[in-house]
């Protein structure tokens, strides 16, 4: 993931501006390995990838974001661990049918405090895409994660919940097993947690399968992340008969954290680094890790009762109508 | 998810559309006396179908039901009060695809003479007072929206409220995509009301028809105490489109069928629908006295 950090491959085509001055770059790079010295030469075009950056990204329309969101070098779930959490164990497995590899879960310490997190687990390569299945868990996942927001309970620990997946699995053994079943289960056993429960959607907030790991007291969503009901593409595709119109769809919806912050269904946006997360991961685990540690420290003032009330009032209020 | 279910529901929404025109046409215009079954092309008698409860008495197909013909199938003559029955949807985004949101609901109303997906209120089956709320499959597919959401999560109050039982009848094509993320936190408002229900001690009892897809499945539909389903109908998770579009193979003949859900262990029992008001007493007698 680091190596690929600033690097022209990546890059989504909104950034395109930027290849000619990394180009240039990679020639002045070659002349120096022959003798010349181009440090500040290098220098001064960093910098001016930085401040064009600066300025493509103060303007992106939600489609971009949603490419952001689904980067392919968009930090996982593991990442962020990695990166957050000391001393770490993963525990898999919903003790009933096996263990689901697209949902992670364990316990270990964030700023030397314990805690437990579950996160839908996506990779930076079509192997690791696959072995995880694009992040799309099945029954299985959501039951383990379930079991482990128990054992988080029990143990009093405050639960960390961070979101990446296109959606719930639509296979048939999902189905054969209970996958609403196993997601409403986990919405009605969230409102029933006692410990404080922090959520964070990372890259893509993909409808029932996110919100089935994500109804923390408190909900956070990252800068460049998205939360739908539906992909863009879905929502193109039904309702408007042409999936080429995902970015009016995008738009539509309204699936931007910016949005959602408007509409009091996300609690805070989590600031990313310029060019988004998967530009300097360690950074963008850092912003979250100071922000998740303040609402956890905020929560951690409520009894059990009033952590279920606080969440309680939270999606009670959901809804926009008219009452006459 | 919603992508799938709401993908099927529109497919099936279509096919719903063509299904209540065809009904209508045939059983609503006068000198229109015989009508096609659906499933095993038996020519019936509209009469009979309807002294037979919408059941085709050749093949046990059940037709579906309106709201308000399943509130007279369940509860006892005259007993049914509608509560909350004035609030409304609003096109809160802005939101249009081939039409507006707002004209796409008032085109419903006036369509399904009904104000919103979902019917709710207070009755008595067999004398049993009860909370009950019955979803409409004719208003927009059944789909959950902010009102949708509401009204199953007051009536579950309701019951807490007067201590009844609360039972719900599900036909939904799931999220209302019209409603962008909203319609999604209703299965959170929904789930949440329903644990605050169940810790009170309550009984839910869910009656799943056809169809039941999508976000209503994955809330509401599936946390209650008892399913019961009616024969055949489809109720799942994503719809078979979108399931055959990603596992590019064909589905096996009755999956996501109720007696398909019932082998799978998600349904206590598979109820035709002239034994429906007498089975859901029999549950209800379990809880009361
Ligand atoms: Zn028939």
């Amino acid at each position: 993931m680091a190596e690929a950090k600033n690097g022209i491959k990546n890059l989504l085509e909104f950034e395109k501006p930027l290849v000619p001055i990394f180009k240039k770059i990679e020639e002045l790079k070659a002349v120096s390995a022959h003798g010349m010295d181009m440090t500040e030469e290098i220098k001064m075009l960093q910098k001016r990838i930085e401040t064009l950056r600066r300025e493509i990204f103060q303007n992106l329309s939600p489609i971009q974001i949603v490419q952001l969101a689904r980067h392919i070098l968009r930090p996982t779930t593991l990442d962020y661990i990695n990166m957050m959490v000391e001393d770490f164990v993963e525990l898999r497995g919903d003790r009933n049918y096996g263990d689901d590899p697209a949902l992670v879960g364990g316990v270990g310490r964030l700023n030397g405090k314990p805690v437990l997190v579950i996160g839908h687990q996506k990779g930076h390569t079509t192997k690791e895409l696959l072995a995880r299945n694009f992040g799309m868990a099945n029954p299985e996942g959501y039951r383990k994660a379930l079991r482990l927001m128990r054992v988080a309970q029990r143990a009093n620990r405050p639960i960390i919940s961070l979101v990446d997946t296109p959606g719930a699995y639509p296979g048939i053994g999902a189905e054969e097993r209970g996958q609403s079943e196993a997601i409403a289960k986990n919405l009605r056993e969230m409102a029933a947690l006692t410990v404080p429960f922090v959520t964070v959607i990372t890259g893509e907030g993909g409808s029932g399968g996110a919100l089935g790991i994500g109804m923390g007291n408190r909900v956070l969503m990252l800068q460049y992340s998205i939360y739908s009901v539906i992909s863009p593409e879905g929502c193109a595709s039904i309702l408007f008969r042409d999936a080429t119109r995902a970015p009016e769809a995008a738009t539509a919806s309204k699936i931007t954290a910016k949005d959602l912050l408007e509409f009091d269904v996300i609690d805070e946006i989590i600031k990313e680094p310029v060019g988004g997360a998967h530009n300097d991961p360690s950074a963008s685990a850092q912003n979250i890790q100071v922000s998740v540690t303040k609402h956890i420290e905020e929560l951690s003032k409520l009894s059990p009762r009033e952590l279920i009330a606080d969440r309680y009032r939270k999606y009670r209020k959901m809804g926009i109508f008219i009452e006459s | 998810m919603a992508k799938i279910s709401i993908h099927e529901w529109f497919t099936r929404k279509k096919k719903a559309k063509a299904e209540t025109e065809a009904v209508s046409a045939r059983l609503d215009i006068p000198g229109n006396l015989w009508i096609k079954c659906y499933k095993c092309s038996a020519t019936l008698f509209i009469k009979d179908l309807e002294a037979n409860l919408k059941v085709c008495p050749k093949c046990n197909y059940h037709f579906k039901l309106s709201s308000a013909e399943r509130i007279k199938l369940l509860c006892d003559e005259g007993t049914f009060k509608e509560l909350n029955a004035e609030i409304r949807s609003t096109d809160f985004l802005g939101f249009s695809d081939s039409q507006p949101y707002q004209k796409r609901i008032e085109d419903s109303m006036l369509k399904s003479n009904l104000m919103e997906a979902v019917i709710t209120g207070e009755g008595q089956v067999s004398s049993i007072p009860v909370a009950l709320g019955v979803m409409d499959f004719s208003f927009m597919g059944g789909s959950m929206g902010s009102v949708v959401g509401e009204k199953i999560t007051r009536i579950a109050e309701h019951g807490m409220e007067h201590k009844l039982p609360v039972i719900v009848v599900t036909a939904s094509g799931g999220a209302r995509m019209q409603e962008g993320i909203m319609s999604l936190m209703q299965m959170a408002k929904t789930s949440a009301a329903l644990q605050r229900l169940r810790e009170f001690g309550l009984p839910y009892i869910v009656i799943l028809t056809d169809p039941t897809t999508g976000g209503t499945t994955a809330s509401f539909a599936m946390l209650g105490d008892i399913h019961i389903a009616e024969p055949g109908a489809l109720i799942g998770f994503a719809g078979p489109r979108v399931i055959e579009q990603t596992i590019r193979q064909k589905l096996p003949v009755g999956f996501q069928r109720s007696e398909f859900l019932e082998s799978h262990g998600m349904v206590d029992v598979i109820v035709n629908r002239k034994d429906l008001k007498s089975t859901l007493t029999k549950i209800l007698r379990f809880y009361k006295d």
